[in-house]
């Protein structure tokens, strides 16, 4: 497969349990080396996506590849080529650790095992503990554990379905780490999340569904997209009369003053700032400094679902 | 045959660690052991032998007793009786490690991590499969030696402990045993995806112990005659059960309905 190709590819999948549509003809891309999200509210369809680009449920409709191979039809060798952390972690309690690593190792067949467990059990602060049984770990250490088993045969694309639902904020920052450190690595990640915030640092592109695709891009042009770019003036004191200063540039819409702020939708702010700037110091404006409004993805998801929730009831 | 080797360590590791299914394990054989040798110590001291004639027994087994005189053809009648008695250790033993096994991983959500793996359908069968039998086989065949041992050192006549090794034992010991266990397997595995708890998946099971307890009985109680055909012909009926019910046992344990049904 080409390096430029992309490592995944959807196109209208569907898949209903009995006569409710799970996934409804969802069609994308995932370039190699991407951390792409796949979000949406509870039931939208993101498990049953992921489970059937990891071959473990059949679409009812449409097609798609993963790694150059086509799910339903040579699932063996897309199973070799991907990691999976299914929302609960799923480890042989009675097990230990290492005992655990040891035998997905052979499930995959991996060459080396004893060096790979030490590698990642190392890499994610497991070893001192690799003996001990998996029952006496705690949350985040279990989450640990299964990272490392999804990892251990080096898979080209990796799926992480809450990576950090459940953990401690000091866990879950350190799992969050981990998977940045993996988007390094050049791996390619599609994380399911609830947790927004989560997304927007991590992602390239984030695809928001509910049932069907509903958008997707990177968070930046989404905000863009749905909120435009909100241009913040700090000044010593706004008056009002300075939004007649503003508002006049054709590339300026909506303008509003908050306080000590001048809030104005901006087309192009690298490039039109500065000629506003320059109209606001003339004016005798005393500007303490300027930032762009950035709205949280989680407004975004709220504003995207609202209006699909409107375009389905309309 | 790395993955299936695994996969029946991992089920050894996992299983045995419940006291449960250890000592089912333990002691159920130990207990079908001691009790049939129990029964010839007493036998053996009891004086009453003596005078027993072969029209004392059922015609049919009397006539399995060629040379052997009354008090000896008593001696191997009771020898017998503990057959049928054998072959509830390959059928329970499986039917609990595979119910622990299955059900275990439906609980604990280990199966959808080890489904995703290139680990075959028929891979995990056979390995949770064998997990089950390799024990239960194991210890059929482990008291079956112990009780031959134990009957060659009460019994002063060697030609009734010979008839432990004649074609009938042998065919129930190292034939229907291990299908017998294929059953019990089976069962478990049909069983357990229909259930979440393992001691219910066990209790259904058991009920499928009934007809080796019914044959018990049945041949105890003079209705039924253990002799080369009757053992011939269950081995000819659990081969053809193993087959239809290894079939559906596969049918159920697919990736598919593991996921979206089993509940």
């Amino acid at each position: 497969m080409m390096n430029n190709e992309p490592i995944i590819q959807i196109k209208n999948l569907s898949r209903a349990f009995g006569d409710i549509l799970a996934v409804d003809r969802v069609s994308f891309v995932i370039n190699p080396g991407e951390v792409f999200g796949l979000l949406g509210p509870n039931g939208a369809g993101k498990t049953t996506t992921v489970r059937m680009l990891a071959a473990l449920l059949e679409p009812t409709s449409g097609e798609a590849y993963v790694a150059g191979f086509q799910i339903g039809k040579e699932d063996q060798k897309i199973r070799r080529k991907i990691g999976l952390l299914p929302e609960a972690p799923g480890l042989y309690d009675a097990l230990t650790a290492e005992q655990n690593l040891a035998f997905y190792g052979a499930m995959y067949g991996v060459e080396e095992i004893s060096r790979q467990i030490k590698h990642y059990l190392e890499f994610l602060g497991l070893w001192n503990r690799r003996h001990e049984p998996v029952a006496t770990f705690s949350k985040g250490m279990r989450q640990k554990l299964a990272i490392a088993r999804a990892l251990l045969h080096e898979p080209e694309v990796l799926f992480l379905d809450e990576p950090t639902s459940g953990l401690d904020p000091q866990a879950a920052r350190l799992v969050r780490e981990f998977i940045a450190g993996l988007k390094g690595e050049g791996r390619t990640i599609i994380l399911c999340t609830h947790n927004l915030e989560e997304a927007d640092r991590l992602c390239d592109r984030v695809a928001f569904v509910n049932g069907h695709l509903v958008a997707l891009d990177s968070p930046k042009v989404l905000r863009r997209k749905i909120f435009g770019r909100k241009v913040v003036f700090h000044l010593v004191e706004a008056k009002t009369e300075f939004t007649q200063v503003v508002e006049p540039f054709d590339f300026v819409s909506e303008v509003q003053v908050v306080e000590n702020k001048i809030l104005a939708s901006v087309e192009d702010p690298e490039k039109n700032n500065p000629e506003v700037i320059r109209a606001l110091v003339e004016e005798g404006a005393e500007i303490q400094f300027v930032g762009e409004l950035r709205r949280r993805l989680e407004d975004v998801y709220l504003e995207l679902m609202k209006s699909a929730e409107g375009s389905n009831n309309g | 045959m790395d993955r299936i080797r695994a996969i029946i360590v991992k089920e050894w590791r996992e299983v045995f660690k419940n006291k449960f299914v250890f000592f089912t394990v333990a002691f159920l054989p130990l207990m079908i052991t001691a009790l049939p040798l129990g029964m010839i110590y007493f036998a053996t001291g009891s004086e009453s032998f003596a005078g027993v004639t072969a029209a004392d027994l059922p015609p049919q087994f009397s006539a399995m007793c060629g040379e052997l005189s009354g008090g000896d053809c008593m001696m191997y009648y009771i020898v017998t009786q503990f057959l049928l008695l054998f072959m509830m250790i390959p059928v329970i033993i499986p039917m609990t490690i595979a119910s622990y096994s299955i059900v275990g991983e439906k609980t604990t959500r280990t199966l959808e991590p080890l489904l995703v793996t290139p680990v075959t359908t028929l891979e995990i069968l056979v390995g949770k499969g064998l997990a089950g039998i390799i024990p239960a086989v194991s210890a059929t065949w482990i008291g079956y030696l112990l009780y031959a041992a134990g009957a060659h050192i009460m019994v002063d006549n060697p030609a009734v402990v010979g008839k432990l090794f004649d074609p009938l034992w042998m065919t129930a010991i190292f034939v229907v045993g291990p299908l017998l266990s294929v059953f019990g397997v089976s069962i478990a595995v049909m069983i357990s995806s229909r259930v979440n708890d393992p001691r219910v998946a066990e209790q259904i099971s058991g009920i499928f112990v009934l007809p080796v307890v019914g044959l018990f009985i049945g041949q105890t109680t003079g209705f039924i005659l253990v002799n080369q055909q009757f053992i011939l012909w269950m081995a000819g009926i659990l081969l053809v059960l193993d087959s239809v019910l290894f079939y559906f046992a596969i049918q159920i344990f697919q990736r598919e309905t593991i996921l979206s049904r089993w509940k």
